[in-house]
Order: structure tokens, then C-alpha cells, then sequence
């Protein structure tokens, strides 16, 4: 399998004034092969939602490349940028109710991709969207309601319908199913499944939801405030982890399985994510690490590869 | 002060079909259509099910917090200690609100006065319900934020919401909900808003301070991982009414309510070996405006029988503690799926 998007150190700096900065991504490179499925996992303010917009352009880069079938994409998008790959690269967003225009139908929603980019009529457009309607579930006759008139569900079928009329080669999805009802998130997750197969996507798969990220993608990167501290398989990731923060984060994942959980230990470590204006010095878990070791407090760990297994991981355990 | 006798077995609340109805512009909603369970001391009860389906207006019903009007309780009791409380704000000279039942929402960040300090808000009950002076009560209230595990908690209390991250928060809505000892705890959706590890802090904080106190809690959650890691009981409502009630174990491993079975074959589950495949629910569910005359999951079920969508289906025992509502239970039923538990013998 070839490469479809190559992430090289790529980091994002946001300007707060008074000479502070926020470390939102630092150093973060990732590759991403046609037709896979990569999840990226981590806590709240660690920066996954900041590296998929920026790989898509959304925010400007402070350093690094983003190299998208071996082209290098622009440091910083100019509206013609947006134009051509936009067409490549489309994204799914968290919130199904902030990411609909209310003042918009729902044609002119799904439409409006179509419309900017090939223009190919008002008849044919309409054909399109009544087509991906159909295509996630909805009927066509949706077309001239409006978002309030429709459940979360809905609306995140949508969100991915405008996504995907355009019939992108690569899609950021965004927490896409963290504001869901359980049996809806099963709906979304595999309508995404369908629309992979069918079309040969390639997915970034953004989630705090590990188990979910464990089901739905073929490898995992975990994050940690702005860089990645282990990237493996999804099942190997997941039922061995080598970081610290790995193990933490999944033994912090409750399974629906009472005689497990009765029998596991708690696995709860102390203390927050700190703030990412402040980075500490050396391994970034350092302060809530259970293994923490002197070393850990003055020398950043690189994401090197392991000897026996296929996985990258960023801890001095390793090194 | 709380000097129930320590009988294990006593039941500490018990709620006898309780229906709530709303008025909006639309119509009547049926919210809550006929709803009973009881809670144990030091036991905890989850109620699981998806939005919309009852769960927080059956809690908030008990603590007096149902606006009326629109809402409206139709019918029904709930007794504390054998106490009737639907209604009434005080019961053996006692405020029920905040002093025999505490609760904690879903989103700390929108339940506390960003005015106040952390500590002037845990005080604050202490003065209403206990009649404390003011620097008793704020002594108390630090005293509080140590048990719920806020490091230098002198110094928080005199902070601001703001100053405080997520986690935090929902400690020191921990600590104010628990200041006056209630014999129970509410815990609405605690940790929805949460990450997962300090979802696991809180938790963890809350198991610790049952065994200390030995107050019951009513946990409302849709995530079936936090259930397992919690409860003692489990109820599964849907559409306004209880599906499923047993102890953890039956309902997770012997479910026998295909509401359930859905609930659980939508969530990845831990198989390694296993590429399980996830089942949704498909649909949505109904319409509480008019309730379907039947089972209001028929819709949505995949064993629906004729009778299921012209008439709800008895609670059936299958032990003494575990029951589903369901005509697939009814011996005569001509259908007994194997994926679903049925009593032994039927």
C-alpha cells in the first residue's frame, strides 16, 4: 500500500499575546495509507482536533509538511487551494448541531459543495444531493426541510453526506459520533463503514472513544498534549499497550462487563492534563506517569519503533 | 442526626408507579408512563437508557425539581423512608432537596453561580439545612473538598468556577451535594462530560465515598461500561417506562428484554478474538406525544409479535430480583430467540 497523506513533524503554535504560546500539535508525523483507517485517540486538550484541521489546511502550519500523494501542500491555504482540494479532503465535524447553517435547507447544505466546485446545474445538483440523501439514509424529499427539523442522528448523516458528494479521497471525522445515543452511534459507525468500502476512502478517525477507535480503525495514534506517544495495529494497541499513557487510557475505559470490571483494579491515575501554554520540560506524561523515572523529567523521548513488534512508541521505558 | 436503624435490608426508597406528563405547545408529552423500583442502603442503582426515554425526569420528579406547570405528576408515590415525598418539600422536619437527597448534573460547568466561590456554594446548604454560622460552614466546606480529593482545598474554596478544570468541578459538586450527609445521591449522567481517565477519578471517588457514608446512589447513565463498573441494580427504561430490572450480573449476562440485547450489540465489546459486528437499533424512539397503545419498542424490535403494538406485555419474573416486560416471555409465545434469557423450564 502506497501513502496517501504523509504528515512530517508537523506542528501548529497558537499566539495567546504577552509572549505565550499554546502547544496544540508539536512535532507530530504520521502517515496515513490509501484505503486505511487511522484513529487518533486521546483526552480532551491534546490536540487531535488542532491536527486534523491542520492537515487539512484549516489552520495555517507553524512548521512541518503535509504531503498529500507526494505533493507538499501549501504552508498556508490561499482560497485556490481551498478550491482544488477540497475536492481530496473533506471533513465530518463533532457537533451535529453547530455544524448545520439553521438558515440553510438541507439541499443547499449538501448541495453547496457541488455548486462552489463543478457547478454542473441546478437540476443535476439536485439529483446529486437527492442520490447521497438516499445513499445515508435519508429520504429525498428532506431536501428543502431545514436542520432543527431533524435528530442528532440525522444531522450527522448530513454532515457526512456533504462530505461526501463530492466524493473525496481522504476524510477528517471529527469525534463524528460522541454526541450520539448509543444505538445511533452504531448507525453512524456503519453507514462510515459502507461508505468506505463503496468509494475506497481513507479516514482519520478523531475520537476520545477507545473502544469505538479500537472497532473502527486498522491502526491507532495516541496523543498526548500535542504529540503522539504511540501508534500501533488498533488490536494491538489495544489489548497490549506499551505506554503508560496507552495502558492508563485503556484501563480507564469501563467495559460493559461487570465480572471484569469487579475484578480488574483501578487503574485511575491522578492529576489533569496540563495546560499546553506551559509544556513541561522532557516526557510530557512525566508528572502523572505511574513509571516515571529520573530521565523522564529532563529528556523528551522520541516515538522510535519497537525491536519485536510493529509499534512506535515515545518512552524512555524503550529507549 | 441520620439515625435510620442499620437494617441492611430496609428499603430506603421505593418508588410505586409514577407517571409525569408535560404540557408544550405540541401537545402532552408522556415522559414518565408508570415507573417502579426501590433503592437499598449503600446500594447503588443505575437507570440506563437513551435520551429521551424518562431517566432524568424520573429522578428529578423525586427532588421537587419538575417545573409545574408544564409538567405534571399524574400518579404515583415515592417513599422515603416511608415517607411520601412526590410533592412535598419536607418530610420529618427535614428538607428533602439537598439534605436527604443530594444530586449532581451532568455539566458542572452550567450547575454552579460563577459569582460565588467554590467554597461560599458548599457552605451554603450547611447554613440553609443545618443552620451553621458562616465560618462554621466554611471550615466544613474544605473539610468536604478534602474528602472529595481537591489537593489544597484551603486555597480552592476560595476560587472561583472558572478557576477550576472539568474534573475539578464535578469534586466540588461531589462535596456540596454530599455536605448535609443524604441518605441518598443522584448522580445524573456525572461523567458524560468527562475524559475517560478523570471519568475513572470520579468514579472512583464515588464508590469511596458510599463505603464511608453509606449512602445509596441512583447513577443515570447511557454508557453501559460505567454501569458495569458501578452498579449493584440495573433498570432499562425506554420510552417513558422500565424494560429490564435485575441485579447487574442478570442483566448483563442473562438480558431477557430485546431492548437490552439491542443496547449491548451496538457497543464494541472487549472480544479480542472475536471481529464482533455492530448491531444498530435501527429507527428511533417513538413519539411520546401519543405513546404507542403496545410495547413502545415494538417498532424498533426484531422479534415483534402482533400483540406486542396492541398491548404492553406483563413485567415476567424469570428470579426473584429480575424482570422484563415483554410478551416473548408469555408461555404462549411461539417464539423464544436463543440470543435472549428465558426462566428455566418456560
Amino acid at each position: 500500500m502506497s501513502n496517501l497523506l504523509e504528515v512530517v513533524e508537523l506542528t501548529k503554535f497558537f499566539d495567546m499575546g504577552r509572549n505565550q504560546r499554546v502547544h496544540a500539535v508539536e512535532d507530530v508525523s504520521l502517515t496515513v495509507a490509501e484505503k486505511e483507517i487511522v484513529g487518533l485517540v486521546g483526552e480532551s486538550g491534546s490536540g487531535k482536533s488542532t491536527f486534523g484541521k491542520t492537515v487539512l489546511g484549516l489552520h495555517d502550519k507553524t512548521s512541518g509538511q503535509v504531503k498529500f500523494r507526494g505533493e507538499v501542500l501549501p504552508q498556508k491555504y490561499q482560497p485556490k487551494d481551498y478550491r482544488r482540494l477540497a475536492t481530496n479532503m473533506q471533513m465530518i465535524f463533532q457537533d451535529p448541531y453547530s455544524s448545520l447553517n439553521p438558515r440553510m435547507t438541507i439541499g443547499e447544505i449538501v448541495g453547496e459543495g457541488l455548486k462552489l466546485h463543478e457547478n454542473p446545474g441546478a437540476s443535476v445538483i439536485k439529483e446529486r444531493v437527492a442520490l447521497w440523501l438516499e445513499k445515508v439514509g435519508l429520504q429525498p424529499d428532506h431536501m428543502s426541510r431545514y436542520p432543527h427539523e431533524f435528530s442528532g442522528g440525522q444531522r450527522q448523516r448530513i454532515g457526512i453526506a456533504r462530505a461526501m458528494i463530492l466524493e473525496p479521497e481522504f476524510v477528517v471525522c471529527d469525534e463524528p459520533i460522541s454526541a450520539l445515543d448509543v444505538s445511533v452511534q452504531a448507525q453512524v459507525i456503519n453507514l462510515l463503514g459502507e461508505l468506505k468500502e463503496s468509494m475506497g476512502l481513507t479516514l482519520l478517525f478523531i475520537a476520545h472513544d477507545l473502544s469505538m477507535v479500537r472497532y473502527v480503525s486498522d491502526r491507532m495514534a495516541v496523543m498526548y498534549l500535542g504529540s503522539l506517544v504511540e501508534v500501533g495495529k488498533s488490536d494491538e494497541v489495544y489489548f497490549d499497550p506499551k505506554h503508560p499513557y496507552t495502558e492508563v487510557l485503556i484501563g480507564s475505559n469501563p467495559e460493559p462487563d461487570p465480572k471484569l470490571e469487579r475484578s480488574r483494579p483501578s487503574t485511575a491515575i491522578q492529576g489533569e492534563i496540563p495546560s499546553p501554554v506551559n509544556v513541561p520540560a522532557g516526557c510530557r506524561f512525566a508528572n502523572r506517569c505511574p513509571k516515571v523515572m529520573d530521565v523522564c523529567k529532563n529528556v523528551t523521548p522520541q516515538l522510535i519503533p519497537l525491536k519485536d513488534v510493529d509499534r512506535q512508541v515515545a518512552c524512555h521505558l524503550y529507549q | 442526626m441520620n439515625s435510620a436503624p442499620a437494617n441492611s435490608k430496609e428499603l430506603l426508597l421505593e418508588v410505586k408507579d409514577l407517571a409525569v406528563e408535560f404540557d408544550t405547545y405540541g401537545g402532552t408529552v408522556q415522559a414518565v408512563r408508570g415507573v417502579n423500583f426501590s433503592v437499598e442502603e449503600g446500594k447503588t442503582l443505575a437507570i440506563v437508557g437513551e435520551s429521551g426515554c424518562g431517566k432524568s425526569v424520573t429522578v428529578q420528579s423525586m427532588m421537587g425539581l419538575i417545573p409545574m406547570p408544564p409538567g405534571r405528576i399524574t400518579s404515583g408515590s415515592a417513599r422515603l423512608k416511608g415517607h411520601e415525598i412526590l410533592g412535598r418539600t419536607i418530610v420529618n422536619g427535614k428538607e428533602i432537596r439537598g439534605s436527604e437527597i443530594g444530586m449532581i448534573f451532568q455539566d458542572p460547568m452550567t450547575s454552579l453561580n460563577p459569582t460565588m466561590t467554590i467554597g461560599d456554594q458548599i457552605a451554603e446548604p450547611l447554613q440553609v439545612h443545618r443552620g451553621y454560622s458562616y465560618k462554621k460552614a466554611f471550615a466544613e466546606a474544605i473539610r468536604l473538598l478534602e474528602m472529595s480529593k481537591i489537593p489544597e482545598a484551603a486555597k480552592r474554596a476560595r476560587q472561583y468556577p472558572f478557576e477550576f478544570s472539568g474534573g475539578m468541578l464535578q469534586r466540588a459538586m461531589i462535596a456540596m451535594a454530599i455536605a448535609c450527609k443524604p441518605s441518598i445521591l443522584i448522580a445524573d449522567e456525572p461523567t458524560t462530560a468527562l475524559d475517560v481517565t478523570i471519568q475513572a477519578q470520579i468514579l472512583d471517588l464515588l464508590q469511596d465515598l458510599q463505603k464511608e457514608t453509606g449512602m445509596a446512589i441512583i447513577l443515570i447513565t447511557h454508557d453501559l461500561g460505567v454501569v458495569a463498573r458501578m452498579a449493584d441494580e440495573v433498570a432499562v427504561m425506554y420510552a417513558g417506562k422500565i424494560v429490564e430490572h435485575g441485579m447487574v450480573d442478570d442483566v448483563f449476562y442473562r438480558s431477557a428484554h430485546p431492548y437490552t440485547l439491542g443496547l449491548k450489540d451496538a457497543m464494541p465489546n472487549n472480544d479480542p478474538s472475536l471481529q464482533h459486528e455492530l448491531k444498530p437499533i435501527e429507527g428511533s424512539p417513538p413519539d411520546l406525544f401519543s405513546p404507542p397503545q403496545g410495547c413502545g419498542y415494538t417498532a424498533r424490535c426484531p422479534y415483534a409479535m402482533q400483540i406486542c403494538s396492541k398491548q404492553q406485555g406483563e413485567n415476567t419474573y424469570l428470579t426473584e430480583h429480575h424482570f422484563s416486560r415483554c410478551w416473548l416471555h408469555n408461555s404462549a409465545s411461539p417464539n423464544k430467540p436463543d440470543q435472549l434469557y428465558f426462566k428455566e423450564g418456560a
